[in-house]
Formats: C-alpha cells, sequence, structure tokens
C-alpha cells in the first residue's frame, strides 16, 4: 500500500464520526436482541429477520401514509406479530429446552425470507430516505455529515436512554426484571409470567423492527438483509456481556470504531493490510473475549 | 411384474425416449435461490425467452429447444453434482455464468468427462463468468464465452478514460477475490500504458458481501485526493459503495462493470446519477428499430421496467442454433467445430467467436447512468426513472486481445 494517503487529522476526525456513527447504528439493531438474548436468554436467530420485516412494512407504509407514521406503525405491527410468535410457537419450543428454541427461530428466519420473497420478489425495493430528512447537515473539511445518519444517531441514543429508564425506573421494570430471574417468585405475587414474556418478546423484535425501518432506506432493503446482519448483532451482545444494556452499547461503539479505523489505517501484519480484514475483526474480537473473558465487557453471569 | 404394468412401463419409456430425441435441452446451471438468486434468475428469464424466440422461428432441424433450470446455490461443489445429474439425463449443452469459480469447476469436469466419454461430448456456453484464463491458459475445444472477458472490459473502460484529461488521480476499490484482483491488476497495468500521467493513489481490497457501511472507504478515498474510482464490485457492494460516496459527497466518478445487473439501478437510486459509467456488452437505446419487437415481447412477459441486458445468452443461443444448422447434426463435437470462427449479426453489428480460444468478439459500450426521459426510452433494470445513455461505443475488432490459447482439437 505505498500509494495509500498518510493519516492525517482530516482522516482521523471523519473516521471517528464514522465509526461512532456505525457503532450508534450497530446499537440500534442490536439493543431488541440485547432485551431478548440477555434478558430472556432466548437466543434468537431471527432477529434480523425482524428487522427485515421492520424494513419491507416500513417501506409499504411510508409509500402509502408517509415516513413518520411508518416509523410508529411498523414496529407495533412487527411486535404484534413477534408477541404471536412468542406465544403460539416459542413458547412451546421453550418447554422442551434451548436447543428446540434454536431450531425454531432458525427456522423461522428461513420462513421469513421466503415470505418475503413471495410478496416482495428478490429483488431490492425502491425505499428511500424522506425529502425532510435527506441532505448534508454539515460540513467536516470536505466531506459532508448527512443529516439522516444524524438522525439515526438520535433515535439510537433515545432507544438506550428509554430502554434504560424502562427497565430500572419503573414498575413494569422491575417486574420484567424479576420475571426473568425469579419467574416462580414473581408469580406467586400475583403477576402473569408467561405475559410478560410476551410482552419482552414483542418489544423486542418491535425493536428490531424500529431499527429495519430507519436502516433499510439508508442502507438497501432487500430479501438478503437479514442473513447479512445476523451475525454481527449477537457479537454485540456477547461482547457487551449477557444481561447488560450498557455493554451493548460500549461494544457497538468499540466495533464500530475499531472497524473503521481498521479501514483508514495503512496497518498491515506481514504485508496483509488491515482494512482487508476489518470487517472481520467484530468476529475476532467476539473470539477473543469469548477466551478471556465469557461474560463479556459488563455481563452479570456467565451464559 | 405383470404383463400390463411391463407395457406400460415400456410405453412410458418410449414416450420418454421420444421425448428427449425431439428435444435439444440446455441444463441452466446457476444459483436460482440464496444471495444470487435474483441475478440467477434473470438469466433464466431471458434463456427461456431465447430458447422461445428460437422455437417460434421452428427450432433447430426439426427439434425444439428446452431449457432445464438447475439451482447451484453459486457452489462449485454442487454445480459438479448437477453437471453430472444433466449428463445423466442425456442433456449435452450446459449454460452457467454466475462466478468464475463455478466456470473454471465446470470446465475441468467437461474436459475430463469428454476425454472418457468421446461418443457423449458436452459443449459449455459460458455467458458471465469473466476470467480471462478461461480463453487463454486454460482455454478448453468445450468452452464458449460469449461474454467480453474482465480484460476486455478493462480495455474498453481504459480507452474510454484515456480521451477525458479531467482524471487525474485514480482509486481501485475492489473485491478480495480473483475477479477483484483481476480487475485491480489489469487496471493498474492499462492505465500506466494508456495514461503514465495519471496517479493510481490508493488500491483497496474489502471482503466480499461484508461490508455494510462504506463511509470508512468513501473517507479514505477522500483524503486519496482521487478523481476516479474504478471497481469491478457487483450486487450491494457497489450500490452501498455509491450512496456512501453520495452521503459524504464525494465528488469522483465510478467505473463498473456491473451498474446495470439486477437490484443495483435500484439501489443505486439518485446516488448513483451522472456518476457511475459501466462498460457492457449492452446498449439498450441503441437497440435498432429491427430488434424493438424483441424488446416489447420481453416487457411484456417479464414486466415492463425489466431490461434484457444479458445479450450474450440470447447470443449463446442463436450461435447454438446456427451451428447445429451448419453442422447438420446435433451432436456437440460437430456443434463445437462449426461454432468455431462462425460470425452472426448482433443488435450491435457483427459478433465473431474467434476459433483460437472460443472468445466472442463483440461491440462493447461505455455508459454513464442518468435520469431516463427524451431519448432514452429504455429504463435501467428495475426502474421507469433512471437509463444509459451511450459515451462511446468500441468496435469489436478493437476490443480483442491476444491470446496465449493453444487450442487442442479432438
Amino acid at each position: 500500500m505505498q500509494d495509500a494517503p498518510a493519516l492525517n487529522l482530516e482522516l482521523v476526525l471523519v473516521s471517528l464520526l464514522n465509526g461512532v456513527t456505525y457503532g450508534l447504528l450497530l446499537f440500534m439493531l442490536s439493543s431488541g436482541l440485547t432485551l431478548i438474548f440477555s434478558m430472556m436468554g432466548v437466543l434468537n436467530f431471527a432477529h434480523a429477520s425482524f428487522y427485515m420485516l421492520g424494513a419491507y412494512f416500513g417501506y409499504v407504509i411510508s409509500t402509502r401514509v408517509g415516513f413518520f407514521p411508518a416509523l410508529i406503525l411498523a414496529p407495533l405491527l412487527v411486535g404484534a406479530i413477534g408477541a404471536v410468535v412468542e406465544r403460539f410457537g416459542l413458547r412451546r419450543a421453550h418447554a422442551s429446552g434451548h436447543v428446540s428454541e434454536l431450531l425454531f427461530t432458525f427456522g423461522l428466519a428461513i420462513v421469513i425470507e421466503e415470505i418475503v420473497h413471495v410478496t416482495w420478489g428478490k429483488t431490492p425495493v425502491p425505499y428511500r430516505v424522506p425529502a425532510a430528512l435527506d441532505g448534508p447537515l454539515f460540513t467536516l473539511y470536505s466531506s459532508t455529515f448527512p443529516t439522516y445518519k444524524a438522525f439515526m444517531m438520535a433515535v439510537s441514543v433515545a432507544m438506550l436512554a428509554a430502554l434504560y429508564a424502562g427497565l430500572t425506573r419503573t414498575r413494569a421494570g422491575l417486574v420484567i426484571r424479576a420475571a426473568l430471574s425469579r419467574p416462580d417468585m414473581v408469580e406467586a405475587l400475583g403477576h402473569n409470567v408467561p405475559r410478560v414474556f410476551m410482552l419482552v418478546f414483542g418489544g423486542g423484535t418491535a425493536l428490531a423492527a424500529l431499527a429495519g425501518v430507519i436502516g433499510g432506506n439508508a442502507f438497501i432493503t432487500e430479501p438478503g438483509m437479514a442473513a447479512a446482519l445476523g451475525p454481527i448483532v449477537f457479537v454485540v451482545v456477547v461482547v457487551g456481556g449477557l444481561g447488560s444494556l450498557t455493554g451493548a452499547f460500549i461494544a457497538s461503539l468499540l466495533i464500530g470504531i475499531v472497524q473503521t479505523f481498521a479501514v483508514s489505517l495503512d496497518y498491515s501484519i506481514q504485508g496483509m493490510s488491515l482494512s482487508r480484514v476489518a470487517p472481520v475483526l467484530p468476529y475476532l474480537i467476539m473470539v477473543a473475549m469469548l477466551i478471556a473473558r465469557p461474560r463479556g465487557l459488563m455481563g452479570t453471569r456467565e451464559s | 411384474m405383470n404383463s400390463r404394468a411391463a407395457a406400460v412401463l415400456a410405453f412410458a419409456a418410449a414416450i420418454a425416449a421420444s421425448s428427449a430425441s425431439a428435444q435439444v435441452r440446455i441444463a441452466y446451471i446457476d444459483p436460482l435461490s440464496g444471495a444470487m438468486g435474483a441475478t440467477g434468475e434473470h438469466g433464466l428469464h431471458e434463456l427461456e425467452f431465447a430458447a422461445e424466440q428460437a422455437n417460434a422461428k421452428g427450432g433447430v432441424l426439426g427439434q425444439k429447444i428446452e431449457i432445464v433450470p438447475m439451482d447451484n446455490k453459486l457452489s462449485a461443489q454442487e454445480s459438479l453434482i448437477l453437471l453430472k445429474s444433466a449428463i445423466d439425463q442425456g442433456i449435452r449443452y450446459v449454460s452457467q455464468g454466475n462466478g468464475s469459480s463455478v466456470a473454471g469447476a465446470l470446465i475441468d469436469a467437461i474436459n475430463k468427462h469428454n476425454e472418457r466419454n468421446p461418443d457423449q461430448t458436452v459443449v459449455f456456453l459460458n455467458y458471465a463468468a469473466v476470467d480471462p484464463d478461461f480463453t487463454n491458459d486454460k482455454c478448453s475445444f468445450w468452452h464458449f464465452r460469449f461474454d467480453a472477458n474482465s480484460d476486455m472490459k478493462m480495455e474498453a473502460l481504459t480507452s474510454h478514460m484515456q480521451g477525458d484529461k479531467r482524471i487525474k488521480k485514480v482509486y481501485l476499490l475492489n473485491q478480495d477475490y480473483s475477479f477483484g484482483h483481476q480487475v485491480a491488476k489489469a487496471a493498474r497495468a492499462m492505465i500506466a500504458a494508456k495514461r503514465p500521467d495519471v496517479q493510481i493513489v490508493g488500491e483497496e481490497l474489502h471482503p466480499l458481501a461484508k461490508v455494510k457501511d462504506f463511509a470508512p472507504y468513501v473517507a479514505k478515498i477522500q483524503a486519496s485526493g482521487a478523481d476516479s474510482v474504478i471497481t469491478g464490485n457487483w450486487g450491494n457492494d457497489l450500490a452501498l459503495l455509491v450512496k456512501a460516496a453520495r452521503d459524504a459527497n464525494l465528488n469522483v466518478n465510478f467505473y463498473t462493470y456491473y451498474a446495470g445487473t439486477v437490484g443495483v439501478p435500484q439501489a443505486m437510486g439518485d446516488a448513483g446519477v451522472e456518476r457511475v459509467k459501466v462498460v457492457s456488452y449492452w446498449n439498450a437505446n441503441g437497440t435498432p428499430a429491427s430488434f424493438q419487437p424483441l424488446f416489447e415481447a420481453y416487457k411484456k412477459k417479464y414486466g415492463a421496467t425489466s431490461d434484457p441486458y444479458s445479450q450474450a445468452l440470447r447470443s449463446s443461443v442463436e450461435f447454438l442454433v446456427a451451428a447445429m444448422k451448419k453442422a447438420g447434426s446435433t451432436d456437440p463435437a460437430k456443434v463445437a467445430r462449426a461454432m468455431e470462427g462462425m460470425t452472426l449479426e448482433g443488435p450491435f453489428g457483427p459478433m465473431t467467436m474467434r476459433a483460437e480460444d472460443h472468445q466472442l468478439i463483440q461491440p462493447l459500450f461505455v455508459g454513464t447512468f442518468v435520469k431516463a426521459g427524451g431519448s432514452l426510452k429504455h429504463a435501467a433494470e428495475g426502474t421507469t426513472d433512471y437509463a444509459f445513455r451511450l459515451e462511446q461505443k468500441i468496435d469489436g475488432p478493437a476490443t480483442a486481445r491476444p491470446t496465449t490459447c493453444k487450442m487442442r482439437r479432438p
């Protein structure tokens, strides 16, 4: 890489901004999974499929009634589907243990992908960023920063704040947390524990769908989007630590920044440029984390 | 087994045999599901359409052409199993295009099969696998390529860039696998030869279909001061790159191979307008009046926004039919010999199947992605608002490159 540009202040600042942006996007994608995987302990392989459904629903609703109604309606619809899936599918599979659960969600992901194929075809749909949020927000040196990315960042931070407050500061949050760690006790106190699980699962899928409505037009809404995104959200949750929202948040930022700088820095190891493997680095971090510190950055339990 | 059942079986076998002998069957071995499913499906449509056209004109030697689709899931391993099954069914012609790794495996397997079974040979009609090796060091008598290979396309692209004095700094961004490496290598060599004043300011390889956010790459291109990017990226890797470039207001032109293929025009949208150039053997808005009925028939069958850009599939069927007529036989070895050196008139000029290496020599075009309208009546694949404006036509002979092939004929 002898012709590559030297690392200058402009590239550092732009890369830092790109890294934080990508990290916040990752958090947005994985916050729903944090709720389901790390709180309920359900390995939901179909999480990214709900993200995809959110994007497609967002596309359909936004072409009919506009983007901002879609931002609310699509997650509600997908959340309802998620709740139904939990009530009539996952709950039965749950009774036969983690392996059945895993296989159930694995199959569900394939079914959802096929439904998307049949309904919307195999090619991308023209889901576009709304005019109100299109265009540059500010200019940093010679690069512009798009308004829509700032909007994505704001939603991501708002998700963190709302989830954190909801789980730690409200009565419902207390019941949810208690139901997850001491279900028998909570049931004895007169709460309907299965319903709590259903709501948590529905809420998690709704968050995935919200990410889909926002991510679908920033990137590309097509049937392969779920498969492309599936693994990375698990990396975030595992690196962040099971049971920790803050951990997932920090892990997202860490992965975003590491990956971005791996591209910007022209660092080579024995002739192999680091940027060639940048998108694979998060998985390396996950493997290293599982070996060195299985409970993740801020995890409270081992598995 | 009683006698009635035996009679029924014999009757069924007779029907199967007669229908098999009355058909020229082509096995279409390409991905019909998974990430590349849409691309494979598009190719299947074009091939079936080409067969229908040929059959409507009476087929060939009193036989009809039938397409047998086989889903290889873009895997070389799977393709070899399907090839075996096609041969077992008596199919003697194979069509494939997506992925040079798959095409390479098929060529090897077909060479071996034909050597061992000289009376049951198979011919491979390659419509899109562009590895230059297949018509150079690894050339085979049984393989015919109807697409221009990647070096020919780069030759055309750099010939076009040669005349544009605004180009001073070029960045090479490619997918990290054999095809991306070849594009980068050819671009470097040809730019050095044609425009020694142009500087290559960066060369980058990224993992295939793994990058979700191209912003870091765009920042790096921005920092390099490049005015042009050459990329062999296809699918989402191209669309996402172009979108990220627009977000950061990166002021460069993209010189690409695959901007016109399934899904890409739709996904690029406004971000690609006046920025993205493509080299291709297809120029929808340059098709002659005589081609329009075919164009309309295709759109009627597969939707108003579909673009029959895989001209190579039509060419392959037309060459096959002409070669069978010339040979007076459907025997693959005779047909292959008849196809060598054959010239047919295509929609944009003459196309010749070069005998030395079985590479089709045909006109190539460089176009720019723009808003449709005015004289640009035919929109890009999957869209109504965008089209490709012709910048330059490169006639067949000018696209030809020397070959190192030493053809071994049976």
